[in-house]
């Protein structure tokens, strides 16, 4: 069973990550983007990592992908000519995956477990009668890890300031308000008196 | 039949692939381009993982969520320079790209 639920997941999140690269639209490839992070998802939750792909999903499925499918329907991407030179990069690309797959399965192959690996463990997984995932992570991400995990914050902040900053502009042309300078206009500057003729008006 | 490491290992290796695949395949489109390497981020998690489960060390899954923090922090400064440019010159066209000489 444990066999069959794996093989799916690779085989729909392979299948969906070489959609993704060959999509004719941007929006499907990051659609199929999505559906490859549920696929990884479900593949964590089988190594009984939860934490971890409920994290994926939010994270990526929630926010990246909702953020790059906003700017690929709000900037105009003409699909046609953006896929020039698709065929004529096809043999290159393909050669440079093959070899690079090649060279993984190479390190893969000549790769052998340390027998008593169990001994070096920096922070052994405690069994999941002691301790759900989420728990031993908790433990471990905000005692030992405490200053990395706070580094992460700061780069999400430097990240956050940056895209603001970035994409922040003053634009002419258009009537804004300024509470600060209507509250503080003295009376005359406000009030105007004028004599107005009987049967004249202004 | 048991699922080893090996596996995981191999659908990693794939996606990672696909990934690098990807940005050759899509040269002129930078939007793919960041796609293909959110693809090659998430081959890296499964490694780690992976690696954590079958090691039974639980550091491999805190290192999944530092390189997260990285892949969405990317994406959101990667994605702005891209909406800031598109705004500069009208086009995402590689070609395009050229202001600095590079």
């Amino acid at each position: 069973m444990t066999a069959f639920v794996f093989y799916l997941f690779a085989v729909l999140s392979v299948a969906s990550g070489a959609m993704v690269v060959t999509a004719r639209n941007p929006v499907h490839a990051v659609l199929f983007l999505i559906l490859t992070f549920f696929n990884v998802a479900g593949l964590f939750v089988l190594l009984g990592a939860e934490f971890v792909a409920m994290i994926m999903v939010i994270v990526y499925v929630g926010a990246v992908a909702v953020l790059f499918l906003f700017v690929v329907m709000m900037l105009d991407i003409h699909a046609v000519s953006a896929r020039e030179g698709f065929v004529r990069m096809l043999p290159a690309g393909a050669v440079v995956g093959l070899v690079l797959f090649a060279e993984l399965a190479l390190v893969f192959s000549a790769w052998t477990l340390d027998p008593n690996f169990a001994t070096v463990a920096a922070a052994p997984v405690p069994p999941p009668s002691e301790l759900t995932n989420t728990e031993a992570l908790g433990m471990i991400l905000y005692t030992k890890y405490i200053y990395l995990f706070q580094m992460a914050g700061m780069v999400l902040l430097v990240g956050m300031i940056g895209s603001i900053m970035l994409t922040l502009r003053k634009r002419g042309g258009v009537k804004r308000q300024s509470p600060l300078e209507q509250a503080s206009r003295p009376l005359s500057e406000c009030v105007e008196v004028k004599k107005v003729a009987t049967g004249k008006g202004i | 039949m048991t699922i080893g490491l090996t596996h995981y290992l191999t659908v990693a290796a794939i996606l990672f692939t696909l990934g690098v695949f990807g940005i050759f395949l899509n040269r002129k489109n930078v939007i793919i381009i960041l796609m293909s390497i959110e693809l090659m981020l998430l081959a890296v998690n499964i490694n780690f993982v992976a690696f954590s489960a079958f090691l039974n060390d639980l550091v491999g899954q805190v290192f999944v969520m530092f390189v997260l923090t990285v892949a969405a922090a990317e994406a959101a400064v990667g994605l702005a320079i891209l909406v800031v440019f598109f705004r500069n010159r009208g086009s995402i066209q590689v070609e395009d790209i050229n202001a600095m000489k590079g």
